[in-house]
């Protein structure tokens, strides 16, 4: 099992990789079936997903609610654009605080490798700026770990 | 670092973002940016105000103008911002791998 990547590239990119011992079917399945995404897409400890609603075909919607017994909540949406059993999802999304963030268009694509699979992450934002603030708005919301931290610089 | 609070709520605001990604194409004066929005300039300039505080943009003096532009430091923080980021995804795939282990075992109880 190889550890996250995920690194900016040019002005609007984000890219990461993880490999998983699945094969790229099962890995696929756990990113478009709710009662799945609902295990695992939860961010920093503490945080659940209490609404996990999707259409996933090409322009169906999805949103995707997370819930946070100190932080309150928030919400992303997005639809989808394309999907390729197994092997690629490219959706676009949004986060609601309660002013949506600029779209971000996210390509995922599962490759199988040996035993596994080598799924590659790739987010594109608008411009520069929309970057810098999903990235803030990201660590705004809910990271604990990352305030644990700021704290003890203050 | 000291900045970061103030980056923080100067990007939350969908204005303020629409002026930094403006200014990444560039130098601009205030009548320039007001120009997409539907904003007076003194509204605009209280954004900019916010912007210049969290040390996001910097502006020179140009007889009766002054220009802003991104400040060199604006996206240092990047780095820090994509390590939590980076953290969140740890977590959600260390979960992953803890549900596929799972889906793999109930596969081959069911094929059993």
């Amino acid at each position: 099992m190889s550890k996250l990547t995920l690194k900016t590239e040019g002005d609007r990119h984000v890219v990461g990789t993880r490999r998983f011992n699945a094969l790229p079917e099962a890995v696929y399945r756990a990113h478009i079936e709710p009662d799945l995404i609902q295990q695992w897409m939860l961010g920093p400890e503490g945080w659940s997903m209490p609404v996990c609603i999707n259409d996933p075909r090409p322009g169906g919607k999805f949103r995707y609610e997370w819930t946070n017994e100190e932080r309150g909540g928030f919400h992303i949406t997005g639809e989808f654009v394309e999907l390729v059993p197994f092997s690629r999802i490219v959706h676009i999304e949004r986060m609601h605080l309660p002013d949506p963030t600029p779209d971000n268009h996210v390509v995922t694509t599962f490759e199988k490798s040996g035993s596994g699979t080598l799924m590659t992450l790739r987010m594109t934002l608008p411009d520069a700026a929309s970057r810098a603030a999903m990235l803030a708005t990201g660590m705004e919301y809910g990271m604990e770990a990352s305030y644990a931290r700021l704290d003890a610089l203050a | 670092m000291s900045n970061l609070d103030a980056a923080f709520s100067a990007m939350a605001d969908p204005t303020r973002r629409g002026i930094l990604a403006r200014l990444t194409l560039g130098e601009a004066t205030v009548m320039e940016l007001a120009e997409p929005f539907a904003m007076t300039q003194p509204a605009i300039s209280r954004h900019l105000k916010v912007l210049e505080g969290a040390g996001l943009i910097v502006r020179r003096v140009e007889g009766t103008k002054r220009p802003c532009r991104l400040a060199p430091s604006a996206f240092v923080e990047i780095d820090q911002w994509l390590d939590t980021l980076r953290q969140a995804l740890t977590k959600n795939y260390d979960r992953l791998d803890d549900l596929l282990a799972g889906m793999n075992a109930k596969k081959r109880k069911a094929r059993r």
